[in-house]
């Protein structure tokens, strides 16, 4: 397992995925270094959210291999949430916990999961929440903050398991224009602390000024991957040039 | 910069409120009147037999046998035992928690100090009126354990005092050999039996409704369909039914050595009866749990278990509290249908004082006695059901 460590912090080798007779992964290879922050974009469908999805096993993958910071992702379920306690996720739809305050959404799993004391996790809260900027919403319910300030409380929830790598779902599609730089902001900040990040978006911006990587989906493949500099102004494959000249104004 | 205007208020006269709602029209007019005489008719006709015509000596004179059914008079103190402790415990939770505890807390006490003022045998209303104190003192310790530095302490003993309170008050009830006589409850406890059997469901149907619907949604296929099996087989019987299962079958099918007394048969019947509509019930609110909720968290790494116990189920009950406390209230009512296996409960009793030449024919005033008794009872029930939905916020997420 050394060497398989020491190769990627997350591997995937020929990734496939079905549902039912759709064959939405086909054969995916993607392998990161710690610290990396790749992109993945291309035209809804393509399987990029499902792709991401199976990194934390909230998807199966049928065939291949998922490697996440040396544990395989089998139907072992010891392996699955020794996994999940190392990979924070933020969704698209947030999927914040209505029925508790913002401190309590951040401190349930670090209270339950790593069996954190209290006062030291509510402490942990605090930090995670100036560190994105919302400390004053500590005590408020998720219904009572705007589309940005629930995403970023996401991601302060996520950060507070102290994860190795961080999903990232379409994490600004659901929000209004004004809100989209307040989580971006957010997002942009912990690359540069160091963290490995996968982020499927739309927001090219961000890919070209935040991602070592960018990779392209479409249609169940990884058509193409490089740094933003050459995807953007070297695309090699005819679908990427299509894409992006869809999405650049 | 314009300052924010305050929102309009509208104050409409009374006399513009009655010809804008109740006088629009000449269709609303005659509709108003129609209903308005309907309304006096029946106010009239009720008033008239409540104050002349009906004789409501049988109430006074029979509120022992309704209440405490023939339990015997020089054991009552153990039936008042059990209201102090009700009533300390309650005053306590008033005294320190205020709110709602304390309106409860309040109408108990007033209630208990008017009955006892009322012109009741001298020594029942002595008990009334320790009844009243009792709670004084309960209310009292609580305001003081406010105050204390230890909340957490203080609140697990008060939850671990009200579980115990209930066996604790059966035993008192029901006495044990050797120390305190047992007074049989089957005959001997008249609308006690009724209350009991209603916290022994109440308490006992949810948590095995709960577990119910968590097991009809299993993806084990065993867990499953065992779970859809019971819930569909019991409800598609009615509850008199398995009453009298319980009562006549159960002999014939149970060995000799094991035979639980009928009431405690009677009791787990319609706790397992309503258990099963309380799985559905609970089934419908963790069917409305977005599929997002289950994502979130697992992906922050809770387990399933802890995932259905801090995550589903909390959203899933508060949900379904109307739903929930109906299916009490209904719980409540059905156990009048105790009487129909021999049981002397409050509507049995008031058959057999309808038997006694002396009362004959006073059905409507004891019935209406009873109403009233179940009336504000499952009120009470909805009133706080009402402030549980507030204070969990249903509806303002």
């Amino acid at each position: 397992m050394a060497e398989v460590t020491d190769a990627g912090i997350i591997i995937c080798r020929d990734v496939h995925k079905w549902y039912g007779d759709f064959h939405a992964l086909q054969g995916i290879d993607l392998t990161m270094q710690k610290g990396e922050v790749v992109v993945i974009c291309g035209p809804s469908g393509s399987g990029k959210s499902t792709f991401i999805r199976t990194i934390n096993r909230l998807e199966e993958h049928q065939r291949g291999q998922i490697i996440v910071d040396g544990i395989e992702l089998t139907h072992d379920l010891r392996n699955i949430e020794a996994i999940r306690r190392d990979v924070g996720m933020v969704f698209q739809q947030f999927n914040l916990f209505p029925h508790l305050t913002v401190r309590q959404n951040i401190t349930l799993a670090p209270v339950w999961v790593l069996k954190q004391k209290r006062s030291e996790a509510n402490a942990v809260a605090m930090r995670l929440l100036e560190r994105v900027g919302i400390p004053e919403q500590a005590d408020k319910y998720p219904g009572q903050l705007s589309g940005g300030q629930q995403q970023r409380v996401v991601i302060a929830r996520a950060l507070a398991m102290n994860p190795k790598i961080m999903l990232f779902d379409e994490p600004t599609s659901a929000l209004d224009p004004e809100m989209i730089k307040e989580v971006l902001d957010a997002m942009r900040e912990l690359a540069v602390s160091g963290m490995t990040m996968i982020v499927v978006t739309h927001e090219m911006g961000f890919a070209r000024e935040v991602a070592d990587r960018v990779a392209f989906f479409d249609a169940g493949r990884l058509v193409e991957e490089n740094t933003p500099d050459a995807f953007f102004h070297h695309p090699q494959h005819e679908r990427t040039k299509l894409f992006l000249s869809q999405i650049l104004h | 910069m314009t300052e924010p205007l305050p929102p309009p208020t509208e104050r409409v006269p009374v006399v513009r409120w009655l010809k804008r709602n109740l006088f629009d029209s000449w269709f609303s007019t005659l509709l108003t009147l129609a209903a308005l005489t309907l309304i006096a008719t029946v106010l009239h006709g009720l008033g008239r037999w409540a104050f002349t015509t009906a004789q409501w000596d049988v109430i006074p004179a029979n509120l022992k046998l309704l209440l405490v059914g023939t339990y015997p008079a020089e054991q009552l103190w153990r039936v008042w035992l059990v209201v102090f402790l009700l009533c300390v415990l309650s005053g306590f939770a008033a005294g320190r928690r205020r709110g709602i505890f304390l309106r409860i807390a309040a109408v108990v006490a007033a209630s208990t100090f008017v009955l006892g003022v009322m012109p009741f045998p001298l020594a029942t209303r002595g008990w009334l009126f320790g009844c009243f104190g009792v709670t004084a003192v309960g209310c009292g310790l609580g305001a003081l354990a406010r105050h204390a530095r230890d909340q957490s302490w203080i609140r697990r003993t008060e939850i671990a005092l009200w579980v115990v309170s209930f066996p604790l008050s059966l035993i008192v009830l029901n006495g044990i050999g050797g120390i305190l006589p047992v007074v049989e409850g089957r005959n001997q406890w008249g609308f006690m039996l009724n209350l009991l059997g209603a916290v022994s469901g109440i308490g006992l149907s949810l948590p095995l409704g709960i577990l119910l619907a968590l097991g009809r949604r299993s993806r084990l296929p065993a867990i499953r369909i065992v779970c859809t099996a019971y819930v569909e087989l019991i409800r598609g019987v009615p509850l008199i039914s398995l009453l009298f299962m319980a009562s006549i079958m159960l002999q014939l099918l149970l060995p000799d050595s094991f035979r639980p007394d009928l009431v405690i048969r009677a009791m787990m019947t319609i706790t397992l009866f309503s258990a099963a509509y309380m799985a559905e019930n609970v089934r419908g609110g963790l069917q409305a749990i977005p599929k997002g909720q289950y994502e979130a968290a697992y992906a922050v790494g809770l387990g399933p278990t802890l995932t259905t116990l801090l995550i589903i189920l909390p959203q899933a009950l508060r949900a379904v509290i109307p739903a929930i406390v109906g299916q009490f209230i209904a719980l409540f009512k059905d156990t009048t249908l105790f009487g129909f296996i021999a049981i002397l409960e409050l509507l049995n009793i008031s058959r057999s004082v309808l038997g006694n030449l002396e009362w004959r024919g006073r059905i409507f005033e004891l019935y209406v006695f009873i109403g009233v008794v179940f009336w504000v009872l499952c009120y009470a029930m909805s009133y706080v059901s009402r402030w549980v939905e507030r204070s969990l916020g249903v509806g303002e997420r």
